[in-house]
């Protein structure tokens, strides 16, 4: 099978230095990715190489088995959706209208959204469950609400894989968890998700890839429980961590969760 | 037709069809009225129906039995001056809508990038030079969109001009053409050169002549039709250029066609009215007050509002005291409190 995405060797760095480099990776349909690692690795700057924001300074990033750079920004947007961590909203906004926005792609230059544009607005707004919010303005709902509808209007860009930067990073206990069943959620319907996180717990529970970016390389790629070992993680963030499997007897299932060690 | 139906209906959620239509209605009658309003107002009288009767005739075989006095009065002295208060208003407004889109800032107005102090500096540099009407307008509206290229051109940098690097490029050139103005103002000839290019500076409608209309109408027309033809766009764009390119929007080229289609509609009301300040700063927060934040009946609101509001401002220029006050004093005047009510209005932010 032709993986969605491949990473060839990719390097990035701004002037002279190299932030990474060397990284290979090969995401298929319905996987998804989880990118771990401390403040400053670059799991932003990565995120931004894959969808080309970025100019890579070595190696190649292939879309479809065709490489990225031969692809146009607004081709590029029909086939990968990007749900930004930091945003800015100066203007009230109807919450349709942003996710509206994410029709941008399939539009001619100078046309606006039509009634279906609007049907699949609607319809995304509805699958991350804030249909209701629709006619409110954008900048008078929550934090985790926002970032549903970001999310939405990603799902309305009708991509095929999505990229996420830190989804779940200033919501609270609930909203992370709605973020993280949507993105499983979205990875069943086929959409490929490559998502950065600080919570290797999310790795574990939701992530059928984890990779940890370590150094400028990835210092370990695999499956979820493979990765996040108790070594992994102490190279990663430099601290010791436990690994506790804890036996949930109610629902039959054992869960692994990671705890800091003093 | 149907594309146009559904992007009424669907223009702004928070609002609603109706009351978007409604408010539209409104503007439009409110602008017809102060138009026909205007027409009366001035030191010669005419009375009400020889307008209608003069106007008519036009259009209708009609007897005139009125002085030709009267015809100069209307058709070459208030209907010009009418004319170009509207589309001056209108394009100051709708200039100043599309920056703060672009600039994700509604706190910036039309002569953000410089354009009307290099504007002004290329006016009162013809008006020492030269003397001539048509040179002041050819030399304002070049230098205006020469200091405008300038500061793009300075906040260039990796192929994009990030926001911040335009607003403080825009700063630079204005500081420098205000310096370039105070130069020439200080060479001028006190007796008749500066006070010339101080009254233009002050900016004024009252040498208002169809030919002036006649050379502003075009690049206006082309600049607003282009910002309309962008308004969704800029919607995107006011996301941020990151997310606008995520979103398959080639964010710097909007941001150019946006920056010159305003600045072409700037400059040309600029060259004919001189230096006219705040009103494409207020204008499209009355026009978000009015209908909401959605730039595609922004845009369009903010027109309308514009020619209502500097065509008012005009009459009460030529109205309210003996000789003529210079526009740029009574918007000035009107502008800045309004602007303070609406900052405390909104508490400092807009969020």
């Amino acid at each position: 099978m032709q993986p969605k995405i491949r990473l060839e060797n990719i390097a990035f760095g701004y002037d002279e230095q190299d932030l990474f480099s060397g990284l290979n990776l090969e995401l298929f349909d319905g996987e998804v990715v989880c990118v771990l690692g401390a403040n400053g690795c670059g799991k932003t700057t990565l995120l931004q190489c894959l969808n080309g924001s970025l100019k890579l300074t070595r190696g190649s990033v292939c879309l479809d088995g065709k490489l990225l750079s031969t692809f146009s920004v607004k081709e590029v947007a029909r086939k990968m959706g990007f749900v930004f961590q930091e945003h800015n909203a100066p203007f009230p906004y109807s919450v349709l209208e942003v996710v509206r926005m994410g029709r941008a792609p399939h539009l001619g230059f100078f046309s606006t959204p039509s009634e279906e544009d609007n049907e699949i607005a609607e319809y995304a707004l509805e699958m991350v469950g804030k249909l209701h919010l629709k006619d409110k303005p954008y900048t008078q709902i929550s934090g985790g609400e926002r970032q549903l509808v970001l999310i939405a209007r990603t799902i309305a860009q009708e991509p095929e894989v999505i990229l996420l930067d830190e989804p779940t990073s200033h919501l609270d206990f609930k909203n992370q968890t709605l973020v993280m069943r949507i993105i499983t959620k979205l990875a069943r319907r086929g959409f490929s998700i490559v998502m950065s996180s600080h919570w290797p717990d999310h790795a574990l529970q939701y992530a059928s890839k984890v990779v940890i970016m370590n150094n400028g390389e990835f210092s370990a790629v695999g499956p979820p429980g493979d990765v996040i070992t108790e070594e992994n993680l102490k190279l990663a963030y430099n601290m010791d961590v436990n690994i506790l499997s804890v036996n949930d007897s109610k629902r039959k299932r054992t869960m692994k969760f990671c705890v800091p060690v003093d | 037709m149907k594309q146009m139906e559904t992007t009424v209906t669907r223009i702004y959620d928070t609002l609603g069809v109706k009351k978007t239509r409604q408010r539209l209605f409104i503007l439009v009658i409110l602008l017809l009225l102060l138009v026909w309003v205007s027409f009366f107002l001035g030191r010669y009288s005419i009375s009400p129906t020889t307008i209608v009767k003069a106007i008519a005739s036009r259009f209708l075989p009609l007897d005139i039995n009125w002085s030709p006095t009267v015809e100069t009065v209307i058709f070459q002295i208030r209907l010009p001056r009418i004319l170009l208060a509207l589309i001056v208003g209108a394009g100051l407004s709708i200039s100043g809508a599309g920056f703060q889109g672009v600039f994700q800032n509604p706190l910036v107005g039309p002569s953000i990038l410089g354009v009307s102090s290099s504007a002004g500096f290329g006016a009162a540099f013809a008006i020492l030079m030269f003397n001539s009407p048509f040179l002041i307008q050819v030399f304002a509206l070049a230098f205006g969109i020469l200091g405008v290229i300038i500061a793009y051109t300075i906040s260039r940098v990796y192929q994009t001009a990030p926001i911040l690097m335009l607003v403080l490029s825009g700063i630079v050139v204005s500081a420098f053409f205000s310096a370039l103005i105070s130069v020439t103002k200080f060479v001028a000839d006190p007796y008749d050169k500066l006070p010339e290019i101080t009254f233009w500076l002050m900016g004024s409608l009252g040498a208002a002549s169809l030919e002036d209309l006649l050379m502003v109408f075009p690049p206006m027309l082309i600049g607003i039709t282009g910002l309309l033809l962008v308004s969704w766009k800029i919607n995107i764009l006011s996301m941020g250029d990151k997310e606008a390119r995520a979103l398959g929007v080639n964010a710097e080229f909007i941001k150019i066609i946006v920056i010159a289609c305003a600045t072409m509609v700037t400059a040309s009301a600029v060259c004919v009215s001189g230096i006219i300040g705040w009103v494409g700063l207020i204008i499209p927060h009355i026009g978000r007050m009015i209908v909401g934040p959605d730039h595609r009946i922004l845009l369009p609101v903010s027109l309308l509002l514009g020619a209502i509001f500097l065509l008012l401002i005009d009459d009460l220029a030529r109205t309210i005291a003996a000789a003529e006050i210079p526009l740029g004093i009574l918007t000035a005047l009107i502008g800045a409190p309004f602007f303070i009510y609406l900052i405390r209005r909104t508490k400092g932010g807009w969020k």
